[in-house]
This record gives structure tokens, C-alpha cells and sequence, in this order.
């Protein structure tokens, strides 16, 4: 039972971190492309480390939860990547008028 | 029926990152190559994770903890790059 449903986890998660693969390399700007693997890192890799959580609790009996940390040092930080990257895709799409440095357009 | 499972998935990965690794070749602007970098990160961990169960050792999440720490920071330092043409001022 247990495995049964760790497989489907697995199978689930895969699908997700494909999806994002292929919405990075199909999707027409940069912004769109920009959104798909976000959900490969959520809903691909959480589940696939849900399916781990599973494997190594059952194998070894008592509770794995040092998958957690990947879970939630992911979790933490593909919002700010993506942010930063948003804001560098924005910087370089801005027309060229003034310098980055003057002091009527900071940053 | 979990070994199956075990192998579609390394292949479903695999095959994202060949996808990735096409949007690094090709990305027509800098910031698709660092997304690329940063998602080919993501799949490597996904597919040292599934890895390791089908190895049956918890070894490979240290490397997998690894890449994601060294990944979100090369990816903070080329978006710093790109934002200020400068990493540490």
C-alpha cells in the first residue's frame, strides 16, 4: 500500500519537474519561461522528496526527515532566484537613456 | 512496481535535462541562461534524490543539499551581475 503510493508520488513529481523542462524550453518570452520551472522546483521536486521521505521511513523504520531541509531551503529560495532574475531580465530590457549608476535612476 | 516507478522518473529527468541543457544552449538572452543553469540544478537534485533510492542510501542528499546551496547563490551572483555589473561593492 505504502509503496504503491510512494510510486504514485514519484510518478507525479516527475511529471511536474518535465512540465517545467518543457514549458523552459517552448514558452515564448523570457517572463513566461520564467514561470514554468518554478513549479518544477514546488510541485516536482517536493513530491519527489515526499516519495524519499517514504522510501527511507519505511526502509529504515523510524522517520527520515532530512529531505525536509532540501524541501525547505528550496522552498525559501526559488521565490527570491526567480525574483532576482526578473529584476535583471527588466534591467537589461530597459532602453539605454542614462547611465545605471546616475543619480535619477538608481539601481 | 516501485523499481518501475523509480525508472520512468530517472528517465522523465533525464530528459528534462537534456531540455534544459537545450535552453542553455540556445537562450537568446542572458538571463534564459542563468534560468537554464538554475533549473539544470533543480533536475540534478531531482535526479540524485531518485538516485539514491534506487541505490538504497541517503548518502547522495548531502550532495544534493550541496548543489542546491551553491545553486541559488551562483544564481544571486549572476543576477547581481547582470542588475549592477558588479557582484561585491
Amino acid at each position: 500500500m505504502l509503496e504503491a503510493i510512494e510510486s504514485a508520488v514519484l510518478l507525479i513529481g516527475a511529471f511536474f519537474v518535465l512540465v517545467g523542462s518543457i514549458g523552459l524550453l517552448r514558452l515564448p518570452d523570457f517572463l513566461s519561461r520564467l514561470h514554468a520551472p518554478t513549479k518544477a522546483t514546488t510541485l516536482g521536486l517536493g513530491g519527489l522528496l515526499l516519495a524519499s521521505m517514504i522510501h527511507f521511513s519505511v526502509q529504515r523504520g523510524d522517520l527520515s526527515l532530512h529531505e525536509l531541509l532540501v524541501v525547505l531551503f528550496l522552498f525559501l529560495t526559488a521565490p527570491v532566484g526567480a525574483y532576482m532574475l526578473a529584476k535583471a531580465a527588466r534591467h537589461l530590457a530597459r532602453p539605454i537613456d542614462n547611465a545605471p549608476d546616475s543619480p535619477t535612476n538608481p539601481d | 512496481m516501485l523499481n518501475l516507478a523509480l525508472d520512468i522518473t530517472l528517465a522523465t529527468v533525464a530528459a528534462s535535462m537534456v531540455m534544459c541543457f537545450l535552453r542553455l544552449a540556445a537562450g537568446p538572452s542572458l538571463p534564459d541562461r542563468i534560468l537554464a543553469l538554475d533549473t539544470l540544478g533543480i533536475n540534478a537534485i531531482a535526479f540524485l534524490v531518485v538516485f539514491g533510492m534506487r541505490a538504497g542510501s541517503s548518502v547522495y542528499f548531502d550532495a544534493a543539499l550541496l548543489i542546491a546551496m551553491m545553486g541559488f547563490a551562483g544564481t544571486i551572483a549572476f543576477a547581481k551581475y547582470l542588475l549592477r555589473g558588479d557582484i561585491i561593492q
